[in-house]
């Protein structure tokens, strides 16, 4: 599997509509499987457009996605949703966790989303429950923080069970977007090496978007995204 | 797909309070929906049994609908009396198989007194075509002699050999007694859900008796004439209220009528039950739809309310949505999410308005009886008040697509990253 294309983009051009100017126009960009990219790029960059094409929720107006060999452009939109269920793990800025459902509950979201990140995640009759137990073990969520309700973590807490949930049933790509800018510079450091770590554990592929630039010697490439993007800066399309 | 409703009811429950207020505002807006369907129906109902097998309800001329009132229904009072020798004069008609008089104006503890022929224990009916039947004891024979409706006797705790005193007009305080003319109670009739229950009825010679020292309605000053002395004046009725009548051959009821309407001797109107009941509907019939319309506003208020309350929550839910969304949900799993939530919201405040409204039955129905003398029995929903509820639920749920097409827009613009 190494060294080829796990994410592989071709003359992309994506606009919010027909009248609004190009927000990404990426002639090409691969992403081969088991790297750490850090992704980079200031506010209007087009980082969450980017973000969206990924996971299948927004279509290029041409060009071509694939992710794992799957175009995402020539399938329809409930495969996307399941393509990105299967084999995507998303882990947002904050607010990431479902206020009402349980920490473990929340870790095992995609379970219920995924039937083949299910099966990974009980393979060789694992429990999931013991399975989000590992996962929380690894990123230091001690037991007594799991039965308390996920409005009552700190936000340092809350991106680990989230980076819990996007690591449950191995998905091949874990995206990450601006993790770390709620949590303070050690918390940050703390934080990214038990991604890190996690991702390495399983081989999974770890695309990191940041527009904070001391963040990116952990990683194996870096890319900078308005260097990649030929579309001009566009502040509204952040 | 099943976790969906386990998500949309932990997110309902997330939000108790409010979904909750909703609820309740669309369980009372069934409860008064169903309770003014049922009142009507009921009401009709009651009203219907109240009499069966007249053919004609004569009376001094005024409406039909007045005559009918307080002839069959003790409702309102009759603004003249007619006179005996009418009476008798109809009821020897050849076409007349039998007659029964009704003397009314005085009561007792608020439930009207009648004074009647023993032919109205023959040929009173109600329901379809039931005879009264005696619960205890038997028809008036002496002359203080009384025979209680059903309520009566239980309402005022009365049994057979309990001496009763009369009350000179309609009401319930302040009214004049008939305090030196008691009555026996010597009979107690069955339980038949209409104005008999609630009537105390007596011989025409007893009003006439008890009447007999007063006049214009008080005691004459001085004259008071003892019980056992009432004996020896005559007694024969001087003036009834109305008169029930039923013919030999039902055939014959406008040829009746028309004798009566055009009865020489005094103004008279004779009405057939069924006549007089349709107009009355005609009349309540507006009251009923006004009803109606307004408890169907206030059902609209009610999800109006639900829609308004997901509505608001649903900015406060992008990122859950979005959340939800990147972990694989799909724009129409975030419109299920969505209308489900109101959808089971109308369904469980449909189903405990229908509860409030059996508990509120329990507790005013006999109010209700005891009062106005309408029977509402608490019972299961009807044919008519389940359609009603399907009609709440499917609107309901068409209100629900609302805050669901725009979740589903919503999600849809949003994707993984809203932009709140």
């Amino acid at each position: 599997m190494l060294n080829t294309p796990i994410i592989q983009i071709d003359n992309l051009l994506f606009r919010w509509s027909a009248s609004h100017a190009p927000c990404l126009d990426l002639p090409h960009l691969e992403i081969n499987a088991g790297e750490r990219i850090f992704l980079h790029g200031p506010s209007g960059s087009g980082k969450s457009t980017l973000l969206g094409l990924l996971g299948g929720v927004l279509l290029p107006e041409r060009g071509a996605i694939e992710l794992l060999g799957t175009a995402l452009t020539k399938i329809d939109s409930a495969a996307r949703d399941r393509f990105r269920a299967d084999h995507v793990g998303f882990l947002f800025q904050q607010f990431n966790l479902i206020p009402y459902l349980s920490v473990f509950d929340n870790v095992l979201l995609p379970c219920h989303f995924s039937m083949r990140r299910r099966a990974r995640t009980t393979a060789g009759g694992k429990r999931l429950q013991d399975e989000a137990k590992r996962l929380l073990d690894h990123l230091d969520i001690e037991p007594a923080l799991r039965d308390r309700p996920v409005t009552q973590l700190s936000v340092g807490q809350q991106q680990r069970v989230a980076a819990a949930r996007a690591l449950i049933g191995q998905p091949e790509i874990v995206i990450a977007d601006e993790p770390t800018s709620s949590l303070d510079a050690d918390r940050q450091k703390a934080f990214l090496d038990l991604l890190l770590k996690e991702c390495g554990e399983v081989g999974t592929t770890l695309l990191f978007v940041s527009h904070d630039h001391r963040l990116a010697s952990s990683f194996s490439r870096e890319i900078a995204l308005q260097s990649v993007n030929q579309a001009p800066l566009d502040a509204e399309a952040a | 797909m099943r976790y969906l409703f386990t998500l949309a009811a932990r997110s309902a429950w997330n939000r108790r309070l409010t979904l909750g207020m909703t609820l309740i505002a669309i369980a009372l807006s069934v409860t008064l929906l169903l309770g003014v369907e049922r009142i009507r129906h009921d009401a009709r109902e009651g009203f219907a049994q109240s009499v069966s097998g007249t053919d004609l309800i004569v009376g001094a001329r005024t409406s039909p609908v007045q005559l009918m009132l307080y002839a069959v229904f003790r409702i309102g009072e009759a603004t003249n009396n007619i006179r005996w020798q009418t009476y008798q004069a109809v009821a020897g008609n050849p076409a007349v198989a039998w007659a029964i008089p009704l003397s009314l104006g005085d009561s007792h503890h608020g439930f009207a007194v009648l004074g009647t022929s023993p032919s109205y224990f023959d040929h009173f009916h109600y329901g379809q075509s039931q005879p009264l039947v005696f619960a205890s004891g038997k028809r008036f024979e002496g002359l203080f002699d009384a025979v209680l409706g059903a309520e009566v006797a239980e309402h005022l705790g009365y049994r057979l050999g309990d001496k009763i005193v009369l009350s000179h007009g309609m009401g319930d305080v302040g009214l004049a007694e008939h305090a030196d003319k008691p009555f026996v109670v010597t009979g107690i009739l069955a339980r038949t859900g209409t104005p008999v229950d609630r009537t105390v009825h007596v011989s025409l010679e007893a009003i006439q008796a008890i009447h007999l020292d007063w006049q214009g309605g008080a005691p004459i000053p001085g004259v008071s004439i003892p019980a056992q002395y009432v004996r020896k004046f005559d007694l024969s009725p001087k003036e009834i209220t109305a008169m029930l009548v039923g013919l030999k051959s039902r055939a014959g009821v406008f040829k009746m009528q028309r004798y009566v309407n055009e009865y020489g001797a005094e103004p008279l109107l004779a009405v057939l039950p069924g006549v007089a009941l349709s107009e009355l509907w005609q009349v309540v019939g507006v009251a009923e739809r006004t009803l109606l319309v307004v408890s169907t506003m206030v059902v609209a208020v009610g999800l109006c309310g639900l829609v308004a309350v997901i509505l608001a929550s649903l900015n406060e839910r992008r990122r859950e949505l979005a959340i939800l969304r990147s972990v694989g949900a799909r724009p129409s799993d975030v419109f299920l999410l969505l209308t489900t939530e109101g959808l089971v919201v109308t369904l469980l405040g449909a189903l405990l308005g229908v509860v409030l409204l059996t508990v509120l039955t329990v507790f005013v129905g006999p109010i209700a009886q005891a009062r106005y003398g309408l029977v509402i029995q608490p019972r299961f929903v009807s044919l008519d008040e389940l359609q009603l509820l399907g009609a709440v639920v499917s609107v309901g749920l068409i209100a629900s697509l609302m805050p669901g097409y725009r979740a589903y827009k919503l999600s849809l613009a949003d994707g993984l990253t809203p932009r709140i």
